[in-house]
C-alpha cells in the first residue's frame, strides 16, 4: 500500500487537512503542538488504497524535542511514497526552509500553501506556478479549513502519487551545515514569486491583542473569561443533565422494567440497579461534557491559549514551569491524558516531568461530572457555579504548592520561544466533529471502565448472597468500614469511600457507583445524598475527588511518557497524600468554626 | 546612526534588525525556523507584566521570548 506523510511546521494545518482528506476527527486547535503522535488513516485515492499519516509539526529536521523525535523515528522506519508539505502561506518566507531540507533528503513532495484566505487578506500575492517550478515541487494554494482550492490540491496529490515510487527509509544523519546556502536560495525563490505589502495596516489580531494582552487588564480578563465559561457550562448544562436523566429514567420505567420483570430478582437487580442505573447516571452527564468541550473548542481554536501562556509565563517561571505548562493545565480541564502528551514539545526533561506532575490536578471533565452532581445536590443554584469555580481555583493552588515543593528536584533552564498565532474561529463542521468526538470518547470509556466499574460495585454491595444491599454486612459495607478510620477525619462516610475507591479507575465511576450503592438514580439520588451528608462533608469529598490519585488512563500515560517507575510512584502517592491533608484540614477547620 | 544592542534593550514599538544569535545550537535552529535570521527586521510589540516574556513580530510571525533569551540576540537599532 502506498503511504503519504503530512509534514510541516507546528500549527500549519496538517491535522485540518488530514481530517478533510480522510474524514477522521483528529484534534485540531490554534496552538503549535496539538498533534504529538502519529495518526494514520486509509483512503481510496487514484484507484487504490493509500495510507495517509498525520505527523506532529517539526520546525526543521534537526529537532530534538520528543514530538519531533516521533517524526524522525517515523521517517527512519517507514518507506514513504509522497510527502505532503503543508506550509502557512502567510509565513512562507520561513516555512519553506522545510521544502529545501526535504529536497536535500531527496523526498518526493507536493507543497500545499495553506491558509491562503489569510494570506489574501494580508495582501500577500503568491505565484504558486513559478514557486513550484523553482522548488521542483508541484504547488497549490488552499484553505484546508474552508475548503477553497482543496479540489485542485487533491488532484495534484493524486497525479503525483501515481507517478511516485516508494523512497527507502531515511537515515536522517544529514548534516544541514550548509544552512546558510539554503537560506540564500530560499530568499531568492521567495523574492521571485511572492509579493507582500511592506507596510501592513493594523490587523484584527493586533487590535484584539491590544486588549487581551493589556498590561493590567490582560490577566483579570483572562480569569473573567474562564469564569464566564464555567458559569455558562453550569447554567446551561445542569438543566440538560436533568432532562437527560429524566429521559433515561422514563426509558427504564416504561421499557426496561416491564421487559425484565420476569427475570429472577438477583439478575433483575444486577441489570437494573447495577448496570443500567450506574451507566445511565454517568450517561446523563454527556450533554454537560459535550457542551463543555464545545466551549473548550472555541477557546482552543481562537488562539487565546497562546495569549494565556504569554500572560502567565512570568508567574509560571517562578514555579519552575513555563507558559506552555499553564496551557497544558488548561487543556487538562478537558482530559488529562492529551495534556500529558502535549508536554512532548518541551525539550528539558526536568520541565517536562514537573509539568506532568501537576497536570493531574487539572479538574478534568470526568471530575466536572462529579462536581456538577454534588453541587446541584447540596448547594443552591446561585451558589453552585461559585463552588465549582472555587474547585478550579483549587487546581491552581495545588499546582503552586506542588511545583514549589518539587521544582528543586526537576529543574530546567530551557529557553522559551513560542508562537502567538493570529486569532481564528472554529467552523460549524469542526464544532460538530468535536462534539461527536467527545460522545464517542464517552461511549468508549463507558463500554470499558464505567460498565466494569459499576458491575464490580454492584457485586460488592450485593454480596454475600442475601444481604441487604449496601448494608454494613455486605462486602462494600466491610470495605467502607475498613477504610473509614482513614477518611472519617475528612468527613467522608463509608458509602462515599467505596465510590472513591472505584473512582481510582475512572472518575466517572464515582457517580455511577453512588447510584448503585444508594440504589437510587437521577434526582432521587441527589436528594438521598443531600439527606445523608451536609455541605461541609460534600465539599471535603469534592476536594478529595479533585486531588487524589488520577485515573488509570492518566497513570498509564504518565508512566509511558516519563519512562520511570519511581516517578510514577511519586505521581500516584503525592496527590493521594495531598488530597487527604487538604480535605482533612478543610473538614476539621469548618467543623471547628461551627459549620 | 545605527548602533549595536540587545533585543532585551528595545522598548515596545521599537524596530531593529537581527545581527547575531548567541545561543546553543539546538535553540538556534528553533529561532531560525521561527524567522530569527541575520539581517531580518523585527519589532518589539510589548513586554508582559512582572518581567514576563517579550512579544516580538518578525516577518509575519509573532513570537514570545523570555528576557534571558532576548538578551542573547544582538540587534542593530
Amino acid at each position: 500500500m502506498k503511504r503519504i506523510a503530512l509534514i510541516g511546521m507546528p500549527n500549519a494545518g496538517k491535522s485540518t487537512l488530514f481530517n478533510r482528506m480522510s474524514g477522521a476527527s483528529a484534534k485540531v486547535a490554534n496552538w503549535p503542538g496539538v498533534t504529538v503522535d502519529l495518526l494514520a488513516s486509509k483512503l481510496l485515492m487514484a484507484g487504490e488504497m493509500v495510507e495517509i499519516v498525520d505527523l506532529p509539526g517539526i520546525y526543521d529536521f534537526h529537532g530534538f524535542s520528543d514530538d519531533e523525535q516521533v517524526v524522525r523515528h517515523f521517517l527512519c522506519n517507514n518507506s514513504i511514497d509522497l510527502v505532503i508539505l503543508v506550509a502557512n502561506a502567510t509565513q512562507i518566507e520561513r516555512q519553506l526552509t522545510l521544502a529545501l531540507q526535504l529536497q536535500t533528503l531527496g523526498l518526493p513532495a507536493v507543497l500545499l500553501l495553506n491558509m491562503a484566505d489569510e494570506a489574501k487578506k494580508l495582501g500577500i500575492k503568491i505565484d504558486e506556478q513559478k514557486l513550484g517550478k523553482e522548488l521542483g515541487y508541484p504547488t497549490a494554494l488552499l484553505s484546508a479549513k474552508y475548503g477553497e482550492g482543496y479540489n485542485e490540491a487533491y488532484q495534484i496529490i493524486e497525479s503525483e502519487l501515481k507517478k511516485s515510487k516508494a523512497v527507502p527509509t531515511l537515515t536522517l544523519e544529514e548534516d544541514f551545515a550548509v544552512d546558510q546556502q539554503l537560506e540564500d536560495k530560499l530568499e531568492k525563490i521567495v523574492r521571485h514569486s511572492v509579493s507582500a505589502p511592506i507596510q501592513t495596516s493594523k490587523t484584527l489580531t493586533e487590535k484584539i491583542d491590544h486588549i487581551t494582552l493589556h498590561p493590567f487588564l490582560g490577566l483579570p480578563l483572562f480569569f473573567m473569561t474562564m469564569y464566564l465559561m464555567f458559569e455558562a457550562v453550569y447554567t446551561i448544562g445542569a438543566p440538560l443533565q436533568d432532562g437527560m436523566a429524566w429521559i433515561l429514567e422514563a426509558f427504564r420505567d416504561a421499557i426496561l422494567v416491564p421487559l425484565l420483570s420476569s427475570l429472577p430478582p438477583l439478575l433483575y437487580s444486577f441489570l437494573i440497579d447495577g448496570v443500567f442505573d450506574g451507566v445511565a447516571t454517568v450517561a446523563s452527564f454527556v450533554p454537560v461534557i459535550v457542551l463543555f468541550f464545545l466551549f473548550m473548542a472555541i477557546i482552543e481554536d481562537s488562539g487565546y491559549l497562546s495569549r494565556a501562556a504569554f500572560l502567565m509565563d512570568a508567574l509560571m517561571s517562578k514555579l519552575g514551569l513555563d507558559g506552555r505548562s499553564f496551557v497544558m493545565l488548561l487543556m487538562g480541564f478537558g482530559c488529562n491524558v492529551p495534556a500529558l502528551m502535549g508536554t512532548r514539545t518541551m525539550r528539558s526533561r526536568g520541565l517536562r516531568l514537573l509539568t506532568m506532575l501537576v497536570i493531574p490536578f487539572s479538574l478534568c471533565s470526568a471530575r466536572l461530572q462529579v462536581f456538577v452532581f454534588m453541587t446541584t445536590a447540596l448547594f443552591t443554584p446561585d451558589q453552585a457555579p461559585l463552588v465549582l469555580f472555587s474547585l478550579y481555583l483549587m487546581t491552581f493552588v495545588s499546582v503552586i504548592v506542588t511545583s514549589l515543593l518539587f521544582k528543586g528536584r526537576y529543574n530546567s533552564n530551557e529557553p522559551f520561544a513560542l508562537e502567538l498565532p493570529p486569532y481564528r474561529f472554529p467552523t460549524g463542521p469542526q464544532m460538530v466533529l468535536r462534539g461527536w468526538h467527545e460522545v464517542k470518547h464517552f461511549l468508549r470509556r463507558a463500554t470499558k471502565f464505567i460498565t466494569i466499574g459499576v458491575v464490580l460495585v454492584w457485586f460488592l454491595t450485593n454480596m454475600p448472597f442475601g444481604v441487604e444491599p449496601a448494608s454494613p454486612e455486605s462486602w462494600s459495607g466491610w470495605l467502607g468500614e475498613f477504610m473509614s478510620p482513614v477518611l472519617s477525619s475528612a468527613g467522608i462516610n463509608p458509602e462515599l469511600t467505596v465510590a472513591l475507591i472505584f473512582g481510582f479507575v475512572a472518575k466517572e465511576i464515582v457517580i455511577g457507583a453512588l447510584a448503585v450503592i444508594y440504589g437510587l438514580e437521577g434526582s432521587s439520588l441527589m436528594q438521598g445524598i443531600a439527606q445523608q451528608i451536609d455541605w461541609v462533608q460534600a465539599y471535603s469529598f469534592m476536594l478529595f475527588t479533585l486531588l487524589y490519585t488520577p485515573c488509570l488512563a492518566t497513570i498509564a500515560t504518565l508512566r509511558s511518557e516519563a519512562k520511570s517507575a519511581w516517578y510514577s510512584v511519586l505521581a500516584v502517592a503525592w496527590p493521594l497524600s495531598l488530597a487527604w491533608v487538604v480535605s482533612t484540614v478543610f473538614y476539621q477547620t469548618a467543623r471547628f468554626l461551627g459549620y | 546612526m545605527a548602533n549595536l544592542s540587545r533585543l532585551s534593550n528595545l522598548t515596545p514599538g521599537q524596530t531593529a534588525t537581527v545581527q547575531a544569535i548567541h545561543v546553543d545550537t539546538g535553540f538556534k535552529f528553533r529561532l531560525n525556523a521561527l524567522g530569527f535570521r541575520i539581517g531580518k527586521p523585527l519589532e518589539l510589540i510589548r513586554i508582559a507584566p512582572f518581567n514576563g516574556p517579550y512579544h516580538i513580530k518578525i516577518g509575519n510571525t509573532e513570537v514570545m521570548l523570555r528576557q534571558q533569551d532576548a538578551k542573547m540576540i544582538e540587534v542593530l537599532m
